[in-house]
């Protein structure tokens, strides 16, 4: 790479920081908060016993499952205004990634609900509580030992998985650097900083996923 | 008033297999009840039953002033459920201690997050309950950094804490090894001293006898048998009583 090409990535390194932290942050973390909240109430409901809800639960994570993520931004972004709903770019991005998450994640809340022993359900009842209170104090304290390794896959997948918005008008990073490479054919100098963006990114959040692991792992014999 | 405990009728089948035939028992107030048979014979089902742990197909539980009649096609109400569940603390054979907590967060959870007590008095109860069954100095720690038989003990100290009428004890000992089975003993001895109202399912012949004030052995979901330990385990009139203390290797 030459001198010129050296000036265009130190150039660039601004303005694709903003893609990062105005779009592909914000993207992640709205859509993953939205997401877990969702996958919370789609596995309390498969695991209600109620089963209209349990039904539906699982309507809803095999279509999320059953279609590729591009065809459900592009469903809403482009397809819902033949319905007359048009909803804004970012917004868009944000309703289907967190759809998304809530459809997989779900699956993982479920799983680790179920690995909590009986016997602890039993014993939150005889010390008084219900349904609530055995989930939140009891419950989902210790479903989330078992959560964080396949939910920190799920976030990091989904960090990366935000540049699909750049396909519907979402500046994030991707779309930054694509619009920066294209008047100037350096796609290899911008596609490679935006790539080391999103390792850095993902490299944090590793590093994030170890110490919470670390801190939930107190409780438990090793 | 009449007893503090009293069941009549106790129907339970799981998947049409009949595990309750009829039970009816009483426990007075200051009195501690010994549930003794083999294994499938009910006992633990009847413990669950009085904590409506198992909801039973019928019969009655009535415990202090609290009552709650179980018919077939009737389901029972959330509510009702807690009340009468209020009235008894479970110490389960496995602990079933809550590993995310403290010692200490175990014994002040119904206490605080259920009760509404106020923390400190919660905390001062549950450090006294703690020195009670001799854990004061293990109330910071978390359950798996405790032996069996302290884990067990503090089971006893969480279910004391929601100052229930009757103590539910299912087989606390059996999950332990042999040197830690005294300790958990000795507790509950001193607890029947104290006058506390116990109902313990378990197969230690010579707590029953030292401690019950009566026996009751359970064979094929009834009670085959009742009476004063002295009774039932030194002089039992049923041949299938006879069999089942021959089979523990105790007199009969």
């Amino acid at each position: 790479m030459d001198a010129g090409t050296w000036e265009l990535v130190r150039a660039a390194l601004g303005p694709l920081l903003a893609g990062l932290v105005y779009g592909t942050i914000p993207l992640t973390a709205i859509s993953f908060t939205a997401g877990l909240a969702l996958a919370l109430a789609v596995a309390l409901m498969r695991l209600s016993g109620i089963a209209p809800l349990a039904a539906i639960a699982r309507f809803y994570v095999s279509v999320i499952r059953g279609t590729p993520l591009l065809l459900q931004l592009f469903i809403i972004y482009y397809g819902l205004p033949s319905l007359g709903v048009t909803i804004d770019p970012f917004p868009s991005a944000c309703i289907a990634l967190t759809l998304n998450v809530g459809g997989y994640a779900s699956e993982v809340v479920r799983a680790a609900i179920l690995a909590v022993p009986k016997g602890q359900t039993e014993a939150a009842l005889t010390v008084g509580m219900g349904y609530a209170t055995t989930m939140r104090r009891i419950v989902l304290p210790q479903a989330s030992r078992v959560a964080v390794p396949p939910l920190s896959n799920t976030l990091i997948a989904l960090v990366k998985d935000t540049s699909l918005a750049s396909t519907i008008q979402v500046t994030e990073l991707l779309r930054k650097a694509q619009e920066l490479a294209a008047p100037t054919f350096e796609f290899f100098a911008l596609y490679g900083v935006a790539a080391l963006y999103y390792w850095i990114v993902c490299l944090v959040l590793s590093f994030s996923q170890a110490r919470v692991e670390t801190r939930l792992n107190r409780y438990v014999a090793r | 008033m009449g007893p503090l405990l009293q069941v009549r009728g106790l129907r339970k089948a799981f998947d049409g297999h009949e595990v309750l035939r009829g039970i009816d028992a009483d426990a007075e107030a200051g009195t501690v009840t010994v549930l003794i048979g083999p294994s499938g014979s009910g006992k633990t089902t009847v413990l669950r039953s009085l904590n409506v742990l198992e909801v039973p197909d019928a019969g009655s539980i009535r415990i202090g002033d609290v009552g709650l009649d179980f018919a077939p096609g009737h389901r029972v109400g959330k509510r009702a459920a807690a009340r009468l569940r209020a009235q008894s603390g479970m110490v389960f054979q496995n602990h079933n201690l809550f590993p995310h907590l403290t010692v200490l967060g175990n014994v002040m959870e119904g206490p605080v997050v259920v009760q509404r007590r106020p923390r400190e008095e919660a905390r001062a109860d549950a450090l006294a309950l703690l020195e009670r069954v001799g854990l004061s100095d293990k109330a910071e720690q978390f359950p798996f950094q405790l032996s069996g038989g302290q884990q067990q003990r503090v089971g006893i100290a969480r279910a004391l804490a929601i100052r229930p009428e009757l103590m539910l004890f299912d087989e606390p000992t059996s999950a332990l090894d042999p040197e830690l089975v005294g300790e958990v003993l000795a507790v509950m001895r001193d607890l029947a001293t104290e006058g506390w109202t116990m109902v313990v399912v378990t197969h230690e012949m010579r707590f029953a006898r030292q401690v019950a004030d009566q026996v009751l052995f359970l064979d094929g979901g009834v009670i085959v048998e009742r009476g004063a330990p002295s009774a039932v385990l030194e002089q039992p009139r049923q041949e299938r009583t006879r069999r089942f203390l021959r089979l523990l290797g105790e007199a009969g």
